[in-house]
C-alpha cells in the first residue's frame, strides 16, 4: 500500500509486519497488513472503536496470535515478555491505598517480570530506576505512595516504567486519555525526546491525534478490515478516509488541528472529531 | 467496698492476664512446640499478608479457612489426621478461588456461597463426630496442645516450600497483584500466579487452624498485612512489618494465654488488633500514608 520504508540496511526494522492476519471468529479484524516501522519513527495508529487498534498492540506484545502472516519486533519474532518492548497503558486512577511507591512501579517495569528475588545487581537497579524517574522529572517524588499522586504524575510515571527497560520499541495505549492539555504536552513530549535520544520506536494508539500531530511521522489508520499506511498528509485526506469509512468524509484543517467530519453516519463514533461539549465519548 | 460483681471482675481480670506459673510452663516441651509452631506460623503469614490485603482477597482467605474447618471436621469423623483434612478442605478451597479470577462481584457472591455450605456442612460432621468436646471447639477457636512433633515437622517442611516458593515468584506476583494491566502486557502469568497464589494461602491457612481456630486465621493473615499498609507503601517495608507484627502477636498471644490456660486466638487476635490500630494512629498522625 505504500512504498518501502528507507531502512538503513544494518538495523533490522523496530517492527515489521507481513501479510499479518487476525480473525476472530468469522470476522476478519485485519488482513494482509504490512507494514515496516524503522528505528526512530513515531507511528500514529488511528480507527474507530473495534477496528484493531488494541489487538494490534496485543500482537506486537506476543499476546495474540496472528492467524497468517508474520510479525518481527526488533527483528525477533514477538513472543510474550520479550525484551526490548516499553508499554504505556491509558491512565487510569490507581487505587489510592495501593501499597506501591514511584520508585517500585517503576521498578516492576524493569524486572517485575523476572522470576526470583533480584537481590543481585541491587545497586545497578537502583541506579537505573532513578536515571528513568529523573528522565521524566519524577524524582521529587520518588518515594511517594502512588495512589496520592496526579493523575499527570502518574502518567510521567507510567512513561518512566516504559522507558527504564531501555526498549526498542515503545507501544503507548491511548496513554493521554483523560489527562489535561498541560499533561498531555508533558507526555508527548516525553515520548518524543526519548526516540530523538535513543531511536525507540514508537506505536501510539490513540483516538485523537491532534496532540500528537506536529510528532507523527506515518498514521496506520483502520477501518473495518481496511487500512492505509502513511504520512498524516498522505492519510489525512477527505479522499483517503472516505475510501476507508465507504461514506463521505471530509477532513478540515482548522488551525493546526484536523478536524474529520462525516464519520459518526456510517455507525462508527470517530473521536478525532472535536470533542462535544462533555467530553468525547468513547 | 468490694461489690460481689467487682470481685468477679477481678477474678476474670486476673484469669485473663495471669502469669502464674508461666515460667514453668515455658519449660514444658509441648510449649516449647507451641512457641516454635507459632513463630514459623507468624513467618509465612507476615509474608503473605500484605499480597493478600493488595490482592483484596481478605473474604477469599476467610472461606479457605471454614474449609480447612470442614475438612478437619471431616477428618475427625473419619478418624484420620485432622491437619491433612485441613489442608485438603482448604487446598480445595483456595483452588477454587484463585481460578474465580478478579471480578470483584462474581468472586465475593462464589466465596459467599461455598463458604455458607462449607460451614453448614462442618457443624453437621462435628454433631457427628463421637469424641471428645474439646477436639471439636479446637479446630474453631485452636489449642496449643494440638500441636504435637507431628504437626511441627509438617509445619517446618510447609514454612520452607513456601518461603521458597514465594523467594521465586515474589516479584511477577507483586507486580501482578498491583499493576495487572501493565503486567500481563510484559508477559507475567497472571492467570497462572493467581491460583498458584490461593493454594500458598491454603497450605498457610491450614496451618494456622489448629493454632488459632478456624475462625481467628484473619487475626494472622489480613491484619498484619492491612496494618502495614496504614503505614508504609514501600512492599519490602510493608513485608517486614507484617512478619513483626504477626510475630509479636502469635508468640506474645502463646506466652500469654499458657497460665490462665485460654485458647491462644483471643490473645493473638487482640494483640495484632492492638497493632493494626497503632498503625492506624500513626497513619493518621503522619498526614498521610508515607514512604518506607
Amino acid at each position: 500500500m505504500t512504498g518501502p520504508p528507507p531502512v538503513d540496511g544494518r538495523e533490522p526494522a523496530a517492527v515489521t509486519l507481513r501479510g499479518a492476519t487476525v480473525r476472530f471468529g468469522a470476522r476478519t479484524l485485519w488482513e494482509e497488513l504490512d507494514l515496516e516501522i524503522p528505528r526512530g519513527e513515531f507511528v500514529a495508529v488511528l480507527g474507530p472503536n473495534g477496528s484493531g487498534k488494541t489487538t494490534l498492540l496485543r500482537v506486537l506484545l506476543g499476546l495474540q496470535p496472528l492467524d497468517a502472516g508474520e510479525v518481527l519486533v526488533d527483528g525477533h519474532p514477538a513472543r510474550r515478555g520479550g525484551e526490548g518492548i516499553g508499554y504505556v497503558p491509558q491512565q487510569k486512577a490507581l487505587p489510592e491505598d495501593l501499597p506501591l511507591r514511584a520508585r517500585d512501579l517503576v521498578g516492576l517495569g524493569l524486572d517485575g517480570h523476572h522470576l526470583g528475588l533480584g537481590l543481585r545487581g541491587r545497586r545497578e537497579r537502583n541506579r537505573r530506576v532513578d536515571a528513568a524517574l529523573d528522565a521524566v522529572g519524577a524524582g521529587r517524588y520518588a518515594r511517594s505512595p502512588v495512589g496520592r499522586l496526579s493523575g499527570g504524575e502518574q502518567q510521567r510515571l507510567r512513561v518512566a516504567q516504559a522507558l527504564v527497560g531501555d526498549p526498542r520499541v515503545l507501544l503507548c495505549d491511548e496513554p493521554l486519555l483523560s489527562l489535561d492539555l498541560a499533561h498531555q504536552r508533558t507526555v508527548s513530549r516525553l515520548i518524543d525526546e526519548r526516540r530523538r535520544n535513543a531511536g525507540t520506536a514508537v506505536v501510539f494508539v490513540t483516538h485523537e491525534i491532534n496532540p500528537v500531530l506536529p510528532l507523527v511521522d506515518r498514521v496506520l489508520y483502520l477501518v473495518d478490515g481496511r487500512f492505509r499506511f502513511g504520512t498524516p498528509e498522505e492519510v489525512m485526506t477527505s479522499e483517503t478516509l472516505s475510501g476507508l469509512y465507504r461514506t463521505d468524509v471530509e477532513v478540515l484543517r482548522v488551525r493546526e488541528r484536523l478536524v474529520v467530519v462525516g464519520v459518526e453516519e456510517s455507525g462508527h463514533h470517530h473521536d478525532a472529531v472535536v470533542p462535544a461539549p462533555g467530553g468525547a465519548a468513547r | 467496698m468490694n461489690s460481689p460483681m467487682d470481685a468477679t471482675a477481678n477474678d476474670v481480670l486476673g484469669k485473663l492476664f495471669s502469669l502464674d506459673g508461666t515460667g514453668d510452663l515455658l519449660a514444658q516441651p509441648f510449649v516449647r512446640n507451641a512457641l516454635l509452631a507459632a513463630a514459623l506460623l507468624g513467618l509465612v503469614a507476615g509474608v503473605l499478608a500484605p499480597l493478600i490485603v493488595a490482592r483484596g482477597m481478605g473474604f477469599a482467605v476467610h472461606g479457605t479457612s471454614e474449609l480447612a474447618f470442614t475438612g478437619g471436621a471431616a477428618a475427625l469423623l473419619l478418624g484420620v489426621s485432622v491437619s491433612v483434612g485441613a489442608v485438603a478442605g482448604s487446598v480445595l478451597a483456595g483452588l477454587v478461588f484463585g481460578l474465580l479470577g478478579l471480578r470483584q462481584r462474581e468472586r465475593d457472591s462464589v466465596i459467599g456461597v461455598v463458604l455458607a455450605f462449607g460451614l453448614g456442612l462442618g457443624v453437621l460432621l462435628l454433631a457427628l463426630y463421637p469424641g471428645r468436646a474439646s477436639n471439636k471447639f479446637g479446630l474453631l477457636t485452636g489449642s496449643i496442645v494440638s500441636v504435637d512433633s507431628t504437626n511441627l515437622q509438617v509445619l517446618v517442611v510447609v514454612t520452607i516450600l513456601v518461603l521458597a516458593t514465594m523467594a521465586v515468584i515474589y516479584r511477577p506476583l507483586l507486580f501482578a497483584s498491583t499493576d495487572p494491566e501493565v503486567a500481563v502486557a510484559r508477559g507475567v502469568p497472571v492467570r497462572l500466579l493467581s491460583p498458584l497464589f490461593a493454594v500458598l494461602i491454603a497450605l498457610v491457612t491450614a496451618l494456622a487452624v489448629p493454632i488459632v481456630g478456624a475462625i481467628l486465621v484473619l487475626s494472622v493473615t489480613i491484619i498484619p498485612g492491612a496494618a502495614a499498609a496504614r503505614v508504609t507503601a514501600s512492599p519490602v517495608v510493608a513485608t517486614v512489618l507484617a512478619v513483626v507484627i504477626a510475630e509479636v502477636a502469635l508468640v506474645g498471644g502463646t506466652v500469654l494465654s499458657l497460665a490462665p490456660g485460654l485458647p491462644i486466638s483471643g490473645y493473638v487476635a487482640t494483640i495484632a488488633f492492638l497493632g493494626y490500630l497503632v498503625c492506624r494512629i500513626i497513619g493518621r498522625v503522619r498526614g498521610q500514608v508515607r514512604t518506607g
